[in-house]
Order: structure tokens, then sequence, then C-alpha cells
């Protein structure tokens, strides 16, 4: 069945404001999403009626919210297909669970002359967490280009996957340039080879269907705030085999079995990965999140973005003198260009005033700028709450800001 | 290869822009405070976000680009975004600053700061409140979050000020 998208608009209050006396269009997604009321009210009821530390006290309230949490737990788990809810850790987010992979796995199996391997069009989360660690074991960070229309060089693949290549770590979908990657057939070729996979997921759970047994992805890392939950929530999914043999991230509480002065020695799995008071509320209105996409169904989401990507590229191509960047085929809805020769601040500053929301600058995607030969770009990002109306309405809003800035 | 953002440039020769640190230092008849409530005055008559936009783009492209011996990594003021370049010279006990974008709204915003800064001595400069951009609405322009290199710009004038004050009572305590 078909998105009913006003009915949906609706479960966003946020949606409804008006931001400099004109109505708010939402064009920075890829930043983060809006929650929706069910999100809104799961983390008011949790800090009304529940809010205790899990896991660890045993009365009432701390059960109760111990159980909703290991429900979020089983909600990721179903979300992404994981076999077993051990393999789900709660994180920071993104970034978190890249830096835990990086340290952890760097330190059990990065040796000096090994090499790590990613792509050009990594988020900065998925670059710089690998390049500390290959700079603490002298390891070489390797990288897999990708050509103008923001594509990965497949045919690089070969070359690039050596026998020191100990990890390749990749992104689902591009954030700055929207590219869909073909993680599925990379993750083969690494496979063929050995070489674990990590996958950045932190913009394509929120467009599409991610299956990680599918997939056959070691590591999938989001966000909770990019899929309509609460911020400073992520996830972790790893293959058991691979987080029962790595170190832990960080130490203190709750990550531990048996503690003395002498030694230590560490809980199961997935708590071995989650040190100290966590955040359970960011963790359980992710799970009310989740459901909540998932009661939408992704498949109609993904059908219904589709159109609008067909739409949005169709009115940005009229656009003269717009310069699109990234052009794949397989994208999802972000788009980032830039207006003849004007600075994307100048634009950004503009749009806002005219009530529409995007993000300007380099994305946290330097390298990115870089193989452009550009400083930065305007991002519009859209999901399924945004309407062709408002695809209409910002393109007469960029219309009308390079002829302000002409 | 960076992409170039501007117009061509408009900047002025390297053998003019003595002449023109002098007319920034001399034409300045107005006090600190009275220039400012020119400029709010100014603005007081755009209504709209927009129109005040397009009045700040029309003073960034007044506003000469700074000679290309100063727009370098020297007197880059590093915002995330867009850059801002701030030179100063003392003339006759007054300051001139000269200063550029890459941006052009934030140019006109780098436009205003000059013609209100610009030929005032450092204790002028050190002594008067910057009001005019809290009245101008502008104030979302100088928050640390936008990185646009204007925060530090004001911070950068008021150092020089400092620099230039400092420098001046350290001749007379010689004298």
């Amino acid at each position: 069945m078909a998105l009913n998208i006003p009915h949906i608009r609706n479960d966003f209050p946020i949606l409804g404001q008006q931001v400099y006396n004109k109505p708010l269009i939402y064009f920075d997604n890829g930043a983060t999403t809006h929650k929706p009321n069910v999100v809104i009210q799961t983390v008011r009821e949790l800090q009304e009626m529940y809010n205790s530390s899990i896991h660890r006290g045993l009365h009432y309230l701390s059960d109760r919210m111990t159980e909703r949490y290991e429900a979020a737990r089983e909600s990721v788990r179903s979300f992404i297909n994981a076999a077993s809810a051990s393999e789900v850790i709660f994180t920071s987010g993104t970034t978190g669970s890249i830096n835990t992979v990086a340290f952890s796995f760097g330190e059990k199996y990065i040796k000096k002359g090994d090499e790590v391997l990613i792509t050009e069009m990594e988020h900065h989360s998925n670059l710089v967490p690998w390049q500390m660690m290959c700079e603490r074991k002298g390891a070489r960070l390797r990288v897999i280009p990708m050509d103008d229309r923001g594509e990965l060089v497949m045919g690089s693949l070969d070359q690039l996957i050596t026998e020191k290549t100990r990890i390749l770590a990749l992104v689902h979908a591009s954030n700055s340039l929207g590219t869909v990657n073909p993680v599925k057939e990379i993750i083969q070729m690494a496979h063929a080879r050995d070489v674990p996979v990590l996958v950045d997921g932190a913009q394509m759970v929120q467009h599409g269907e991610v299956d990680v047994r599918d997939l056959d992805c070691d590591f999938y890392v989001f966000s909770a705030h990019k899929i309509f939950g609460p911020t400073g929530s992520g996830v972790l999914y790893g293959k058991e085999k691979w987080l029962e043999g790595l170190p832990p991230y960080q130490g203190g509480g709750d990550m531990v079995d048996r503690v003395t002065f002498k030694s230590t020695t560490y809980n199961a799995l997935p708590f071995k990965f989650e040190a100290g008071t966590t955040n359970y509320t960011g963790a359980i209105g992710m799970g009310t999140a989740l459901e909540y996409v998932k009661s939408l169904g992704i498949s109609e989401i993904r059908e219904y973005e589709a159109n609008l990507i067909r739409f949005m590229l169709e009115k940005l191509d009229g656009i003269p003198g717009l310069t699109l960047f990234g052009r794949a085929r397989q994208r999802i809805s972000v788009f980032s260009f830039l207006l003849d020769q004007t600075h994307p601040y100048d634009a950004g500053m503009i749009l806002d005033k005219m009530g529409i929301a995007v993000r300007t600058g380099t994305h946290c995607t330097q390298p990115v700028m870089d193989h452009f030969g550009i400083t930065g770009t305007i991002r519009a990002s859209l999901v399924f709450y945004n309407t062709e109306e408002e695809v209409v309405r910002f393109a007469e809003g960029v219309e009308k800001t390079m002829q302000m800035l002409s | 290869m960076q992409k170039e953002w501007k117009k061509p440039c408009r900047c002025f020769p390297e053998s003019v822009h003595n002449k023109v640190s002098s007319i920034l230092v001399k034409r300045i008849k107005m006090n600190l405070r009275d220039v400012q409530r020119d400029i709010v005055d100014e603005f007081s008559v755009f209504e709209d976000w927009l129109d005040k936009y397009n009045y700040l783009i029309e003073l960034g492209n007044e506003l000469p680009d700074l000679a290309p011996a100063y727009k370098t990594d020297e007197y880059l003021i590093r915002g995330c975004q867009s850059r801002v370049w701030l030179h100063a010279e003392l003339k006759d006990g007054k300051i001139a600053f000269m200063a550029d974008s890459d941006a052009v709204i934030v140019k006109g915003i780098v436009a205003l700061l000059v013609r209100v800064m610009s030929g005032r001595t450092p204790d002028e400069i050190l002594e008067d409140d910057l009001f005019f951009i809290d009245e101008i609405g502008l104030r979302q322009n100088l928050s640390p979050t936008r990185s646009n290199g204007l925060l530090a710009m004001v911070k950068k004038m008021r150092l020089y000020a400092l620099a230039y004050q400092a420098k001046a009572n350290d001749k007379t305590s010689k004298k």
C-alpha cells in the first residue's frame, strides 16, 4: 500500500511549524531526522515512569527498564535480521561504533605493514578512526577510488585487496553524493580473500532494506538519530565470531564478570562492549523508531523515495547553472550541488531565510570535495515525509537564490 | 585545483594600497557609536530578510578585494565554511582594517565591520561595544557554531587594537 504522506507528516510535530513566517521545508535529513510522536512519547514515558539504571537494580523500575532495553535490542536484531540479539551492541552512534571496531580489531589483528582498506567517499567517521589506528600500529591506509559519477571503481578492488589487507570498511550510502554502493558484491570479493568487511549504514537504514545476513557483512553500524530515533544512540552489529574474539574498547561497569586488582574477566556479549551506564532511553527510543519505520513498510518507503528522487533530479536538472555532484545509478535521496560560481555558504544563508533547511560545506567528506576540486557544496537530503510540493518550492527558492547572488 | 567562487578581481593594485589605508583612516568623522547607529538606520528600512541579504550582497560586492599580498594564510581567519582575511595597519595613531571573504554575504558583514572599526584609535575600539550586529539581527552570524570566520574576525580586530595600544604605551613609557 502506498504511503499516506499527509497522515505521516502529522506523526512529526516539528514539520508543521513556520520559520521566518514561512512553512518549514526540512531538507537536512542527512544530518539528522525528526522524531515521530511515538518516539517522543516513548522517551517521555521512560523519564516519567521507569527511569532506573538497567541490569543492576533488583527492583521494579530497573527490571522494567531492563526489559524495555532488551526488547529494543530485539527490535534492532529483527530490523537488520541479525542471527542473535547478542550480536547487537548499543553504542553512542555510528562514530562510536566505528571507533570501537577500529580500536578493538586493530589491537587484536593489525600489525606493522598490514593494510586497511576504505573508499574515497567515506565520511570522516569511517576514515579518521582507521587512520588513527593505522598510525598507532604502523599499518597502511589504502583507498578504493571513485569515478566522477561518484561510483566506486570496482575494477580497482582486485588490486587493492592484497594478502596484507586485514579489514575493509566502506559506506553503504554516501552522505555527500547519495551513491549506494554494491556492498554485497564487494563483501563477496573481500571474503573470497578472507578479508572481513565493516559497512557504515548511517545513511542507508532509513532508506531501504538492510539484511546483515544476506549481505554477509562482518560489522554493520548506524545511528538512531538518522532513523527517526533519539540522538546519542546507535548500533554496532558484529558477527559473533568476531565480537567474541575482540578485546573490549572501554573498561568500566557492566562490561565485567569478575574484577580483582590482579585482573578482570569480561562479561558475555553484548555487554562486553557496553561499558558504563548506557544511553538506555536513546536505545529504547530507537527501538520504537525502528518499529515505526517497519509499520510504514520499508519497501513502501523505498518506492515513494524512488519517485521523489526522480522528481528532484528532474527539477535540479532544469535549473541552468546548477551543477550536481554525484550521479550514481543507485542512489538515495541526497543531492549535492553548486550554483554557478557562488559560494555554498551564501546560498545556504539565503535558503534558510526562505524557510528551507539545507546543509552547506564539506559534509565531513573533505576527500570527496578534493576529488571534484571544490571546497564545499549545498546538500539537500530528503526522507519519506518530504513531498513533491516541497521540491517545487525548493527549486523556486534555489532559482531565486541564484538571481540574488548573480 | 580549487574552484574560484568569486567574480573577477576588483582588488587594489599594490601601488594604491597605501593610499587606500590613508583614506580609510582620514575619512572617518563620526564616532564608533554614531556609525553603528547609521548602519542600524540603513537596515531598518528592510522588512524582509531577503532584502537585508540583498543589501549585504551589494555591500559585499562593493568592498574591494584585498590585495593578493594579504590574501594569504598569514592573514586568513579560518572558518570551517567561509574564509575571511584581515589585514591591519596603524596610521597616525588610528587603525586601518582591510578585509575580504570568499562568501559574498559574509563579505557584506565584513564590509560593515570594516566601516565601523576602521579609522579608530585602539582605545576607541577597545572601549566601545559592537551593538549594530545584534540590532540588525545578524547575531546568529557571529555565533561560534556558524564557523564562518566572523566571530574570529571581531576578536582579531580587538587583538590588533590591543597590540597597537600596548606598543603605544610601551613607547610613551620609554620616553
